[in-house]
C-alpha cells in the first residue's frame, strides 16, 4: 500500500517519525480490509456455486438468508452430480471439450512455433510481408469473422469416412474438425514465439549448423527445448478459448454426440430448472480449468501479462 | 511439412568464410525449408481470417443465405438500407455503447485499484491475486448461469440487499426489468474481467523503476503526488493498451446476453454481435448478418484507431 511521508527527509527527527510510522499502520490496515473485501466479493460467488451444487434445491433457497448459503453444511450429497450424468450428456461433452483442447493447443503449438521458427531465423523472401501480414489479422476480433465464417466452412467440402471408405461430403458444419482446425493457426502465437525465438542467441543455431544440423533439426533440439516459457504461454492462451468456446459451436455443432461443454448449459432449461444440477454442471465445467490454474499459477500469470504486449 | 533438407558435412575452413556460390545453393534450400515451415500456418491463417474478411465484403452486398438451393444474388446496398432502417439494430448500437462507456472506466479503474493493492511482495498478496483472478478462469457462460440464479427475485443478491438494509429496500428483479438489466449485466462482467487486466496493469507497474520511488520518497512526496508523477506517466503504453482491449472486449457482448436475457426485456440488452447472431445464424440471413458484421468492424476499427491517437497524444 503506497504510504504517505509527510516530513521531507532532511527534517526526519525522532517525533515525526513516529507519526508517520503510526500513519503507515493505519494505511496498511485499510489496505488490507480493502484487499479482504474484494477478496471475499470475488470468492463467495464461486463457494455459493460450489456449496450449492451440493444441496437440494429446497436447501439452497432455505441457506440464502444465512452465512450457510456459502457453507457446506446440512443436507450435503453428491445427488446432484449424478443427476447431471443422468439428464445429460456430460461425460460425452467433456471428452468432447478435453479432445478438442487437447489437439487445438498441441496442433497450435506445432503449426505457430514452426512458422515464428521460419521467420525469425531463415532467410525467406518476403517473410517481412508475411510477418506485417499476420500482425495485422490482430486487430479482427472474431466476432466480426463468426458468421462469414459459418457460411464458409460450409461451402469447404470434408473427407468423411462411411460405410463405403472415404468420401468427399460438403460442409464442415457438425463435426470436429470445424471446432479445431479454424483456431490452429493464431497470429498471437506466432507473435509471441517470433518474440521468444529472437531471445535466443543465433549462435546456437550456426554452431548446429557447423555440425550439419538441419534446419528441422535446429528447430526440434535447439530452439524449442529452449523455449518452455513461450511454450506455456502460447498453450495457455490456447487452451483457455477453446475450453470456453460457446457463440462458435453453438452455430456450428447440432448433433449432441459433438457438443462441448459449454453448449451443454442448454439442456438445463428445457424443462423445470433444477438450480443445483446447474450448478453441479457448472462446477464440474470449471474445475478442470481451476485445477490447471492452480497447478501452473505463475505460467498462466506470465501468459496473461504477456498479452500485454499486444498492440 | 518435414521438408528437412540435411547439408552436406561442412568443410570448416570455406564454412567460416562463408564464400557466396556456396551461400548461394544454401539459401535456395533454406529458403524452401522456410517456407515450408510457414505453410501450414499461412494456408491457415488465409482460409480461416482473410477469406472469411473478404466474405464479409463480398457477402454484405448478396442475399447469401446459410442453406439455400439458389446462389446468392448481389442486391448492391439493399443489406445496408435495411440495417440502417432497423430499430432493433440501432437499440443495439446504443446498448454496446452504453455497456462500453461504463465498463471501460470501471473495469480499468477498479483493475488498477487492485493491482496496486497486491503490487507490493508483502505476505499475502500472492493469495489474493490468486482470488482476484479466480472469475477469470470461470467461463463467461459459468459465470452467467451463476449470476443468473443470484439476479432472481428471490436470489441471493435480493436476500442480502434485504438482510443489510433490514427490509428498508426490496431489490428489483434485475433482469427481467428494463431499468435494471443491463447494469446487472455490466456489474456481472466487471466481476467476471477485472482481475485480467489487473494483471496487465500488474505486468506495467513492474516496468516502473523502483528508484524512481525511492527518490520521490527522499524529496518527501506524498502517496498522491507518488502516484500522479511516477506510476501514472510509467503506465501510459499499458494505459493505452488496456483502454483498447476492454474497449473491443466490451463492444464484442455477447455471451452473457445469449446465456442471460436474449436480449431482453424489450430488446433493453440486445447486442450488436447478438443481433449479427440472430440474424445470420437462427434465420439464417447470412447477407444480412454479414452487413452487420462489417459495420460493426468499422465501428471498432475507427474507435480503436481514435483511442490509440488520443493516448498517443497525451503520452
Amino acid at each position: 500500500m503506497a504510504i504517505a511521508e509527510v516530513a521531507p527527509a532532511h527534517a526526519r527527527q525522532v517525533p515525526p517519525r513516529r507519526k508517520t510510522a503510526k500513519k503507515k499502520r493505519v494505511l496498511g490496515l485499510g489496505g488490507w480490509i480493502l484487499r479482504a473485501g474484494l477478496g471475499v466479493l470475488f470468492l463467495f460467488p464461486i463457494m455459493f456455486m460450489f456449496v450449492s451444487s451440493l444441496k437440494p434445491d429446497q436447501q439452497i433457497f432455505g441457506d440464502l438468508s444465512s452465512i450457510a448459503a456459502f457453507l457446506p453444511i446440512g443436507n450435503i450429497s453428491l445427488d446432484n452430480y449424478v443427476a447431471v450424468f443422468d439428464r445429460v450428456p456430460a461425460a460425452r461433452f467433456l471428452i468432447n471439450s478435453i479432445g478438442i483442447s487437447a489437439i487445438t493447443v498441441a496442433a497450435g503449438i506445432l503449426v505457430n512455433s514452426l512458422a515464428a521458427f521460419a521467420l525469425s531465423r531463415m532467410r525467406v523472401r518476403g517473410k517481412a510481408v508475411i510477418l506485417t501480414l499476420i500482425i495485422a489479422t490482430l486487430i479482427v476480433p472474431f466476432e466480426t469473422l463468426a458468421l462469414p465464417l459459418v457460411w464458409w466452412v460450409n461451402q469447404l467440402p470434408s473427407l468423411q469416412l462411411t460405410e463405403f471408405g472415404f468420401l468427399f461430403t460438403k460442409g464442415w458444419i457438425d463435426t470436429y474438425q470445424v471446432q479445431i482446425i479454424p483456431f490452429v493457426a493464431n497470429a498471437f502465437s506466432i507473435y509471441l514465439f517470433h518474440q521468444y525465438f529472437e531471445s535466443i542467441p543465433k549462435e546456437l543455431d550456426e554452431a548446429a549448423r557447423m555440425d550439419g544440423a538441419g534446419w528441422f533439426r535446429i528447430y526440434r533440439q535447439v530452439v524449442m527445448p529452449l523455449s518452455g516459457p513461450a511454450i506455456a504461454t502460447v498453450a495457455i492462451l490456447t487452451f483457455l478459448p477453446a475450453w470456453n468456446s460457446y457463440l462458435w459451436p453453438l452455430m456450428v455443432v447440432q448433433t449432441e454426440e459433438l457438443r462441448p461443454v459449454m453448449v451443454g448449459v442448454q439442456y438445463f432449461f428445457q424443462l423445470n430448472v433444477s438450480w443445483g444440477q446447474v450448478m453441479a454442471y457448472s462446477t464440474l465445467i470449471t474445475l478442470p480449468v481451476v485445477a490447471l490454474f492452480i497447478a501452473f499459477q505463475r505460467s498462466f500469470v506470465n501468459s496473461i501479462a504477456s498479452s500485454g504486449v499486444k498492440g | 511439412m518435414t521438408t528437412t533438407i540435411e547439408r552436406p558435412p561442412a568443410v570448416p575452413a570455406p564454412r567460416a568464410t562463408r564464400p557466396t556460390r556456396k551461400r548461394d545453393r544454401t539459401s535456395k534450400s533454406e529458403e524452401r525449408a522456410g517456407l515450408a515451415m510457414l505453410a501450414p500456418a499461412v494456408l491457415l491463417l488465409a482460409l480461416f481470417i482473410f477469406i472469411p474478411a473478404i466474405l464479409a465484403f463480398g457477402l454484405a452486398f448478396t442475399n447469401a443465405r446459410l442453406i439455400s438451393p439458389y446462389p446468392a444474388v448481389f442486391v448492391g446496398v439493399d443489406n445496408f438500407i435495411r440495417l440502417f432502417a432497423d430499430a432493433s439494430f440501432f437499440r443495439a448500437l446504443l446498448n454496446v455503447g452504453y455497456f462500453a462507456v461504463v465498463v471501460v472506466p470501471l473495469q480499468a479503474g477498479l483493475a488498477l485499484v487492485m493491482a496496486i493493492l497486491v503490487n507490493k511482495n508483502v505476505r499475502g498478496t500472492t493469495f489474493f491475486r490468486t482470488v482476484y483472478f479466480l472469475p477469470v478462469v470461470t467461463s463467461m457462460v459459468v459465470v452467467s448461469l451463476l449470476w443468473l440464479f443470484m439476479y432472481r427475485q428471490d436470489g441471493l443478491i435480493n436476500v442480502i440487499i434485504d438482510r443489510v438494509t433490514m427490509g428498508l429496500i426490496t431489490g428489483p428483479d434485475w433482469l427481467n426489468d428494463t431499468s435494471t438489466s443491463m447494469p446487472a449485466i455490466i456489474l456481472m462482467s466487471v466481476w467476471q474481467g477485472v482481475g485480467f487486466h489487473m494483471i496487465i496493469w500488474l505486468s506495467g507497474l513492474q516496468t516502473i523503476p523502483a528508484d524512481l520511488y525511492e527518490a520521490a520518497d527522499l524529496d518527501g512526496a506524498t502517496a498522491w503526488q507518488r502516484f500522479r508523477y511516477i506510476t501514472w506517466p510509467g503506465l501510459s503504453a499499458t494505459r493505452s493498451l488496456i483502454l483498447v482491449t476492454i474497449t473491443i472486449q466490451a463492444l464484442s457482448l455477447f455471451t452473457q446476453i445469449s446465456v442471460m436475457t436474449q436480449g431482453g426485456p424489450l430488446n433493453s440488452t440486445t447486442t450488436v454481435v447478438y443481433e449479427a447472431v440472430q440474424s445470420g445464424f437462427a434465420q439464417q440471413e447470412t447477407g444480412y448478418a454479414s452487413a452487420i458484421s462489417l459495420v460493426f468492424f468499422v465501428i471498432v476499427l475507427l474507435i480503436s484507431v481514435v483511442q490509440r491517437f488520443l493516448s498517443r497524444e497525451k503520452a
